[in-house]
This record gives structure tokens, sequence and C-alpha cells, in this order.
């Protein structure tokens, strides 16, 4: 499978890269390792006319500590994030998580930033990083902008950025307790998760229960109010739109999502 | 557009469209054609080879992506008609039944013993999760994964 004909434009820098997004619009779409958008292309069920490859933007490929958080360059590799000898230690949820990913080759090459851009609902990150209420930062013509995740995921492959705005960095506050756990179900290791599921600091987030990574409201306010882990999680399908398709019924998602959570907060539980 | 890539120390130039693909680039244009096109989904890792040392799915990955990088493919491993540990390896466990996969495969391994050059059979299952092999020989491969990490020599030089 070739994806259709594009023009194929290599950034040097950042600017560059939103230079050129301001003389193409919306026909360019950025490409960083590829592995969400490429498969896309290659369907012919995304069809840009100019792709603008970040590839070459090593000025944004780091993991630094910033005190209370750690800042994440969005062209960091999974590969990276899950062998951050940092993130192993102050947020090791989002490094177990990153080796989850796909397989080594797709972690070679995919970076938290496109995956985030990206805004797959069916995606790892997307949810592990909503559970660890991170904060977005978006690069435009007119300067940087902070994002809550809560506020970035607007719907199916939606976010809050704009045309013409680049991911740049990811900040993730460091947890206050070391009780976290991911939970996923998939097929086969290379396939998106049936259901999956984060949990750090009483935050639970699932991944693939709507068009967008949703947190687990019912399961949270119970858990404030004293729940057991498996009271708790008997509340994970509230306020949650999971699809039927060819790979589970909404029924079966919201089966796999009570026994995830539960799976997930017992062990979140006894590592803290 | 031209692009300019090191494919087994040779240094490649040519005039592709932007869209093509590195492994049609690896077969059609620099005539090497081991790697193969398997589910071209990045599912199954036929086309798995190393750029700049690190294993990737060439089929998701664009020749123009791959310009001014180092791609090493399952012809560029023996050295001096010697073949490379991996591929022994495979010869001496019987690591493959039809063969598809075998390129791939071979290439996955050699980036898994890179970053951990002795592994636990658990670990090399575990970094195989993105290589299928449709003869089910997964038994053997393993062996040959573990078989070559024992081998003197085995990280390419």
């Amino acid at each position: 499978m070739i994806p259709s004909t594009f023009s194929y434009k290599r950034a040097g820098s950042a600017e560059e890269a939103l230079d050129f997004v301001a003389s193409y619009g919306e026909d360019a779409k950025f490409l960083a390792g590829g592995h969400s958008l490429l498969p896309l292309m290659k369907l012919r069920l995304a069809a840009p006319e100019v792709i603008i490859d970040l590839g070459g933007l090593s000025e944004l490929s780091y993991i630094t500590d910033q005190g209370s958080y750690v800042a994440i360059g969005a062209l960091t590799r999974h590969h990276d994030v899950e062998h951050s000898e940092l993130l192993g230690r102050q947020v090791p949820l989002l490094a177990h998580a990153a080796g989850q990913v796909g397989d080594p080759q797709i972690r070679h090459r995919g970076t938290i930033g496109g995956s985030i851009a990206h805004a797959d609902p069916a995606s790892d990150l997307p949810a592990v990083l909503l559970a660890l209420n991170a904060t977005i930062v978006a690069r435009g013509a007119g300067g940087s902008r902070e994002i809550p995740i809560g506020e970035f995921f607007q719907g199916l492959f939606e976010t809050a950025l704009e045309p013409d705005e680049l991911l740049t960095e990811i900040q993730v506050p460091k947890p206050a307790s070391g009780a976290w756990a991911f939970q996923k179900f998939t097929q086969r290791a290379i396939d998106w998760a049936i259901v999956g599921c984060a949990v750090t600091d009483g935050h639970v987030a699932l991944v693939n229960m709507g068009g967008t990574p949703l947190r687990a409201v019912g399961v949270e306010a119970a858990l404030a109010a004293g729940a057991s882990p498996a009271e708790a999680a008997a509340r994970a399908a509230e306020g949650t739109s999971a699809a039927d398709d060819i790979r589970a019924t909404r029924a079966y998602r919201e089966h796999l999502a009570r026994v995830l959570v539960s799976r997930a907060l017992t062990e979140a539980k006894s590592r803290s | 557009m031209k692009v300019d890539l090191t494919v087994n120390g040779q240094d490649i130039t040519a005039d592709v469209e932007d869209r093509m693909l590195l492994v049609h680039f690896l077969r059609d244009v620099a005539d090497l054609t081991a790697t193969n096109v398997g589910c071209d989904t990045t599912s199954c890792g036929a086309c798995t080879v190393l750029l700049d040392g690190e294993s990737v799915k060439s089929c998701t990955v664009l020749a123009a992506q791959a310009s001014g990088h180092e791609i090493t493919t399952v012809e560029g491993l023996a050295r001096d008609g010697e073949m490379h540990p991996v591929q022994r390896a495979f010869h001496e466990e019987h690591g493959l039944q039809c063969g598809f996969c075998t390129p791939g495969m071979v290439m996955a391994i050699v980036s898994l013993l890179k970053e951990n050059p002795h592994p636990t059979e658990e670990q090399v299952r575990t970094g195989l999760e993105g290589n299928l092999c449709r003869c089910t020989g997964y038994h053997n491969i393993v062996r040959a994964a573990l078989a070559a990490a024992e081998m003197p020599g085995q990280v390419p030089a």
C-alpha cells in the first residue's frame, strides 16, 4: 500500500516547522515518528498534501527534571521514555506504559508528542497522561501556551491544538504516591488496547472507552468516599461510551473496564 | 526528491517520489530484496531493518525520513564471507521453516541483543512481539536468539 501523493518538507527547527505550516495551512500535516499517521495515509484514510517532517528536531527530544514536574520534549520516542532513569524513578507509570506501546520497532520510531497529538482514544499514552494530570505545551506563531490535559482531547482524533500550532512539550507532575498501575487487554501485542486503564494517586483513566481517553469519574468518587478496589471498580463503565466494533461489543468493553480497573486498583494499592 | 542513504555501508543517492516507503527503496532502488513486505501494516515485522542501528519496520518509514541515515539489512550482516552470529544461530538451531519472516526476525534479534546482550528466554519472547512467524516456528527462533547471545562477537562492528 502506498500513500497518495504529497509533498515532503523536512523542518530543520521548530521555527521552520511553524513557517511551513503557516505557508501550507490546513493542507499540511506534521509527521513525528509517523507510526500513527503513515498507516492511515497508506490506507488512504488520511491524504495530506504536504508532510512536514519533524524527525530532525533533536531540540524537542529531551526528558528533564523541573522540580515539581518532569518536562518531556514532544519528539521523545517511546523507547527513550521507557528507558529513562529519571522517569523510572519519578514517574514509573509513564515509563512502564511507554514500554507497553506496540512493539520494540514501533517504540524506536513513535513519539510521545505524536501519540498525544494524534489523539486516538485507543492509544495508551493519552489516558496515562490524563491520569497523571499532565500539561501540554503548544507553540504557534504568537508564542507558547499551556493546555491542561483535561481540556486537550476534544473528540475522536480531535485536540485543542490549532492547525498552525506545534505540540512541543509535555509536563508531567511528579505523583505524590507510588500507588500506580497500568493494565490493558489486547489480542496481540501490537494491537491497540481493546480496553486499558491507568491508575495513579487515586486518579483513574480509561483507554478506548469513548471518543477520547476518559477519567473514570464513578470510580474516583467511590475511592474518595473510601470504597474498596472491588466496590470502586464496579463503577468503571459509568459515563463511558465505548464502541461496538469488530474486536469487541460495548458490553464486553464495559465488563473489561470493570475487571481491569479492579486489577489496577489492587496492583496500585500493593505498591503504595 | 533526492534522497541519500547509507545502506549496508554503501552510499546510495537516488531521485524518488516523496511518498516512497523505505522498504520499496531497499527492494526496488537499492536492489536488496531480502527484506520482505509482509502485512504492510506495521504488524508482522517481516520488513524489519536497522535504522542507525535500531530495529524499525521499513513499511512504515518513508525513504525521505531515512535520508541522511544508515540502514542495515540482512544482506549487510555477514563479514568477509562469514555469517553473522545471529544468522549462524538460525542455521544451527533450525530457526526457520518457510523463511519469509527470517530476514525481519534476524534484524529484530540483532537489535534486541545490542540493547540486551544476554536476555532471558522471556525477554527474547517479549522482544520479538513485533515479529510474526506464520509457520509458528517460534521455539527454534527463540533458541536461535539465545544461542546467538552466547556466541563471541554477536554485536556487529
